[in-house]
This record gives C-alpha cells, structure tokens and sequence, in this order.
C-alpha cells in the first residue's frame, strides 16, 4: 500500500492534494518489542503489521532522524542506537551511545543526538554525522525521560531515582536548573509552543507542568479510575497533538490511556486499551494515536477525534517504544 | 559502541572542572526550584572540599556481631558486607541526587558483639546529632536500643528482624521496620498457594525458637487464606560440622522415613528460620510433593535474579559496587537509607526532627523497584512493600496475589492489618 502510494504520487500532483485532505493517509508505524529484538512495522491505514525486522537485544527507545531519512533504535542491551533506513530499513550504521541507552531525542536541527544512559547517570550527546560523542552530561540516578524545546535551546531530562527533571543548556551542555517532581519520572514531553514542559511521574501517579522559562510548578494532574487501585495508576509515556488542545498519558497498569484538556490540565476521558500501556505515538496529521500495550503484546490504535480505541494489533512480545513516519 | 572507559572518565573529570569553574556564572534560580550547584559528579569520592551551606546527613549502620550457625549450602554463606554494601549503594544514590541540593550523604558503621557497647556507642553518637540508625541487630537488642533512644532526636530502622513482637505488643514509636515481618512472609506465600489451591499442608517445623515464629505465622497464613494443616512434624536437627565428606547417603534415607505416614497433603512446609536443614527437604520427600517455607519455594523481600521494574540497573548498580548479588539485606538496608534521602530530598532539609517527622506523614513514599509506591504504616511503622515468591534461581510470583483485595491497600493483605494490631506506641 505504502509503496504503492509512493509510486503513484509524485506523478500525479493533484491527486495528492486530494489525499491529503482525506481522512486517511498511510503511515508507517514502528513498535519496538522488547523481549523480541524486533520491530513491528504497521500500516496506519490498513491498520496491520506489514513488515517485522530483526534488531539488536532489548530495543526500547525509537525515534525518526528530523529528515525521516533514518530509524534509530536504543538497543540497550548492545549498548548501541542502531540506525536503520526508514524507508528500506536496510541498516545504515551503529551509533556510540554510552551504556544502557533507553530513550534518546533529535536537536530540531537535526543534529546532535541526545541520548539517556539509565545504567550510567550520563546523558551522552552524539554527533550522528559524525558518529562521535561529543559530550556526557552527569545527571541523576537511572536517567530516561528525555525532551527538547522547540527552539532547541532547552533539553529536559527527567532521572527516575533522583526524582528531577534536569534542564539543559544544550549551547553549553549545562544543567542549570533542577526542578523535583513526584516519585519515579519517566518522560518529559514539551508543548508544542514550549512554554511549558509535561513530565510523568510512574510512581508517583501524577503528571507535573512546569513553565519552561521559569520552572515553576504550573499545575500537577492527579489520575482516578474507579474500580482501579491507586498504586495501579502509573503515567509514563506523554504526546500532545500540534495544535495544542489535547494531551496523552499512559497510565501503565490501570490499563487506560487518559486523554487531556492541555489547556484545563482536565482529564475528559479515559480510554480502555491493552495491558501496561507505556509509550504514545501519534500519526503526523494527529488523527490516529498508537500505544505500545507491554504485557498483552499489542498495540490499540485511538481515533483521536472521536477518542475511544478502534483497533488492537498483535506484535511481538513486550512493545515498548513506538514512532509514526510521515510516509 | 561504547567509548572507553578511561575516556570516559577523562570526559568526567574535565566536565567537573568545568561545572566548579562556571559555578559564580549560575544565575540564582527562584525560590520555588532548585538551584544547580557545583558539587563534582557522584562518581567522584565524596567530596573533600565541601561547599558552605552543604547540609551533612550522616547516617549510623549499627550491626551486632552474632555467632551464626552456617547456612546449609556454600551459596547461602553470608559476605562480610552483607547489609553493609546495601548501605553504601544508597549513600551513592542518596549523593547522586544530593549534589543537584547541595545535601551530602556519609555512612558510619558501628559493630560489636556485645548489645550493651553497642546500645552505649550508638546513644553516644545520637547525643553529638546523629539521627538515623540503621540497624541489623537482635530482637532484644532492638527494643533495648530504641528504649535508649526514646525522647532522643532519632529513628532506628530494622533492617534484619522478622520477630512480629517487635511491629507488635513490643512495638516503638523510634523504630520503623523495613524488613518484612514472619507474617508478611507467609500471608505472601500463602496468598500463592490459595491462588494454586495447594490447601492440604504438611508443616514441619525445627526447633529452635525463630523456627516457633515463623511456624506460628505459617499457620496464622492458612488460617487466613483457607488451608488445612493436616500434620506437623517437628524436626530435630543435631547441628553438627556443616560439612563432611559424604552425608547424603543418610540424609536420602533420614528425610522420607522422617516424613513417611503422613495424612494425605498437597505440599510440604518447612519452617526452619535459618535455613539450617529446609535444604535437605526438596525431592527427599516421601511422597511426590514440593516443598515451601524455608525452602524451595519461599517469599522474600528481594531476589538477586529479580530485573522487573527497573530491577536491571539497581542490581546492576550493586554488583559493580559489591562484587557479588544484592541479598535480601542488602536491599532493606538500602531501602532504609534511601528513606532517609528522600526525606532530605522532599523537605531540603538535614535536620533530623524535620525528616523524621515527614517520615510519619502521609505523604511521604518511596520508589524501591517494586513497581509500585512504597509507604510505612502509621500504626506500627512497618514498610508496607510487594514480597517476591521465588525459588532459589528466579521468582515464581509477586504477592499480594491480584485475588485477594483490601479496603485500603492491597499491600495491607501481607502481614497483621491495623484492626488486628497490637501495636499502641503509634497511637498516641
């Protein structure tokens, strides 16, 4: 379908522009299974698993290069970030990454790469043109939230023993502010804006806003689903649609993804998926939401407009991250 | 892949340089966040120079020497550090996190054989400001050492004790428990074995007086959870060398004639606290059936094969400090110390009245890679923590079991529950 599309398109300009308007353009979807070695790759449309490919031990974190030229995977336990192409998905190269790297976040510029070492309290910042590091920032114990201002200037890490959110001065690779948050942190997620940084707290069971420029507590969002155990209820993986209207949290274990007024910081619903939801990706039109299911070994797919799940899709065993390309 | 190792710490020590140089260039943060300070990464030894306005939080491991009888298998012989190294991984933890807060961590060890030296030392130590003492000592010199310390600014943390009396009738205001107690540990496995149906128990218990504690909170266990005690059989065990060459001829005969006879039982449970003989039970059985308590299949605080919820990087943390697996110790130790730190982090203070005072407060939880929050209970000061139910290689199941529910807090099904508590020092 995908490749098909490719072909017709660039003959057929006007066509295009009629696809675009439809509701239903084809993505690729990339789910990495952790226990697997494995990436599923889905098609949005078709809304199944297309293709498999075998990659190195435990792959966790996944992300595009900001050209959607490249797939780079965590592979934590090769210590690497493989990269792949996106398109191919022939492998391209191994990045260093330093050891135990979860999650990982592009400069918008495209370059440098900035990568969480949970086993080592670093963050590693890699020159991916190059395949050099170029610097390792000391954080806090088990480092892995990892987020990015718009602007580039402002990288947030979030360390999920040491219970902070760490800002970055990416020009100098400093950290110059620390701000606490509530028990183990695991993802940072900018607005699109970047006035504000959203940070989840697994443990905890909340989700902190923090004002970008002054990094003070905007508001805290307290998660209840009757019928689900507190303890139960553990926000990991966070997502805004570009608009800035509505936010995502997986909540882990109490098995729902909350869907958020980005605005109110109001929760309007809470949306039953798969068992252990961890991370979030959204298509680039904003229609469609993945999320990687860990325990049940899928992934349900969210029409965001109608918000309620539309489809669950088999893949491999624990998928973890998840990345949607344009194409 | 990875760069080497000593680049990787040359990067290390220029960044540090670096981070003291820029230091007067931080512009001072708002009251309300945290102001980056110029503290060397925690990778380098603690700090010799230290900052003014670095808070100091010391923190007293006090161990009590015991003559021990050794456990049956070469695997189970205790390290020298057994505890110790759970104290020091915290510490690192605790200054990873403290140099963002200009808060320092340091660890003194107190160690004596004789309780009385030991209660002295340690008032002592309370009396010149140290607040939070970690202890891995008997039962009665727990009680003796928080009675010495009542009315002081300090709190004891029982790393090692699962004697009930001491979360019970002989419970203290000044002691919080992070070990789990003998009846957390069979409400644990218990708990399992009603999931499994496994109801008919053969209970053989040693006979030493731990042995009658644990046996006692076996049994409250299949009360509560619906099984039958069909037998008990008490186990007399002459201790003699531990090792001698050959012994199993007679153990293979001793164990099944021990257990031939008996009423018809779904499994057989072994209640022998320190491991002296449960080892000699699994496959020696007379009939067919598996063993549980002490041995083959038993609950646990922590499990050194256990890499759920982030476990991987903790035990990985460990062992490039201890050179050997995280023992149960180990973990409530730094479970202990760790309490301490995230009071310190939470409040941004040092001052022991304070921290000890947010450690009684609803708030306060911490993270301990059980996949869930951990708190202490307010009416006898006991963590309240998920129990692994494990053999020797790998854990079979986490209790509490999802069957089994609580008003409050599922984690309230392990262990006596506050209406049951005997407990009064917490209530006033």
């Amino acid at each position: 379908m995908t490749n098909k599309l490719r072909g017709v398109l660039p003959a057929l300009t006007l066509a295009s522009v009629v696809l675009a308007a439809s509701p239903a353009a084809a993505y690729t979807v990339f789910v990495t299974n952790e226990k697997d070695n494995t990436i599923s790759v889905l098609d949005s449309v078709k809304l199944e698993v297309v293709n498999t490919l075998k990659v190195g031990a435990r792959p966790r974190g996944i992300t595009l290069s900001r050209d959607n030229k490249w797939l780079l995977v965590c592979t934590s336990d090769d210590n690497r970030v493989e990269v792949y192409d996106a398109k191919t998905l022939a492998p391209v190269k191994h990045l260093p990454s330093g050891p135990d790297p979860e999650l990982f976040i592009f400069h918008p510029s495209g370059n440098p790469l900035y990568i969480a070492n949970e086993d080592d309290n670093l963050v590693t910042v890699v020159d991916v043109q190059n395949d050099k590091v170029l610097e390792e920032i000391p954080v806090g114990v088990e480092p892995e939230g990892m987020g990015i201002s718009p602007d580039g200037k402002i990288l947030v890490n979030t360390s999920e023993t040491t219970n902070m959110a760490h800002f970055i001065d990416t020009a100098t690779h400093k950290i110059f502010d620390n701000v606490l948050v509530d028990t183990r942190p695991r993802v940072a997620e900018f607005t699109p804006d970047g006035s504000q940084v959203w940070v989840s707290s697994e443990i905890g069971g909340t989700v902190t806003i923090i004002e970008t420029a002054t990094r003070k507590q905007l508001g805290k969002i307290k998660f209840e689903i009757q019928g689900i155990t507190p303890d139960a209820i553990q926000p990991v993986g966070v997502r805004m649609t570009q608009d800035g209207k509505w936010a995502f949290v997986a909540l882990g274990p109490a098995n729902r993804i909350a869907i958020i007024d980005a605005k109110t910081f109001q929760v309007v619903k809470y949306v039953l998926v798969g068992q252990r939801v961890w991370q979030l990706g959204l298509t680039p039109d904003d229609k469609l939401l993945f999320t990687t299911n860990g325990t049940s070994n899928d992934v349900t797919v969210i029409d965001v407009e109608k918000q309620r799940a539309v489809k669950s899709i088999k893949v491999g065993r624990y998928p973890w991250g998840v990345v949607v390309a344009p194409f | 892949m990875a760069i080497a190792a000593s680049a990787r710490s040359a990067i290390r020590a220029a960044l540090a340089c670096a981070v003291v140089a820029s230091a007067a260039a931080v512009v001072t943060a708002p009251s309300t966040t945290l102001a980056q300070e110029a503290q060397p990464p925690a990778v380098a030894p603690a700090a010799t120079t230290r900052e003014p306005g670095t808070q100091q939080i010391t923190i007293l491991l006090v161990r009590e020497l015991v003559d021990r009888l050794p456990p049956l298998s070469l695997l189970d012989q205790p390290p020298k550090d057994d505890g110790i190294a759970g104290a020091r991984l915290a510490i690192d933890d605790n200054n990873t996190t403290g140099r963002f807060l200009k808060q320092s961590f340091s660890l003194d060890t107190l160690e004596a054989s004789d309780p009385a030296q030991l209660i002295a030392d340690t008032v002592a130590r309370v009396d010149k400001g140290a607040g939070f003492v970690v202890a891995d000592v008997a039962p009665d010199t727990l009680v003796k050492l928080a009675d010495a310390l009542a009315g002081k600014q300090a709190v004891i943390f029982n790393t090692s004790a699962a004697d009930e009396r001491l979360r019970e009738e002989d419970c203290r205001a000044n002691v919080k428990h992070t070990a789990p107690s003998y009846s957390m540990l069979a409400d644990g496995l218990g708990q399992y074995l009603a999931v499994k149906r496994w109801r008919n128990w053969l209970m053989v218990t040693g006979s030493n007086v731990d042995d009658k504690l644990w046996a006692d909170a076996l049994r409250r266990a299949a009360k509560r959870f619906g099984h039958k005690i069909v037998e008990e059989r008490e186990f007399k065990y002459e201790v003699g060398s531990r090792r001698s060459d050959g012994g199993y001829e007679q153990i293979q005969q001793q164990i099944p004639s021990f257990l031939q006879g008996a009423a018809a039982h779904d499994i057989v449970i072994v209640a022998d606290a320190a491991r002296l003989f449960a080892d000699y039970f699994p496959y020696r059985t007379w009939e067919a059936r598996p063993v549980a308590g002490s041995a083959g299949l038993f609950a646990t605080a922590w499990h050194p094969a256990v890499e759920l919820w982030g476990g991987t990087q903790f035990q990985n943390r460990f062992k490039r400090l201890a050179n050997r697996n995280m023992r149960p110790l180990d973990y409530n130790v730094w479970t202990a110390v760790r309490s301490v730190g995230e009071a310190a982090t939470r409040r941004r203070s040092a001052d022991a009245k304070d921290l000890i005072s947010y450690m009684l407060t609803p708030e306060f939880e911490i993270a301990a890679f059980k996949g869930r929050k951990l708190t202490y209970r307010d009416w006898n000061g006991q963590l309240r923590q998920p129990l692994l139910v494990a053999t020797d290689k790998l854990h079979v199941t986490v209790s509490p079991q999802p069957e089994f529910l609580h008003q409050f807090s599922e984690l309230d099904t392990l262990g006596v529950d506050k209406p049951e508590t005997r407990c009064r020092a917490y209530a006033k």
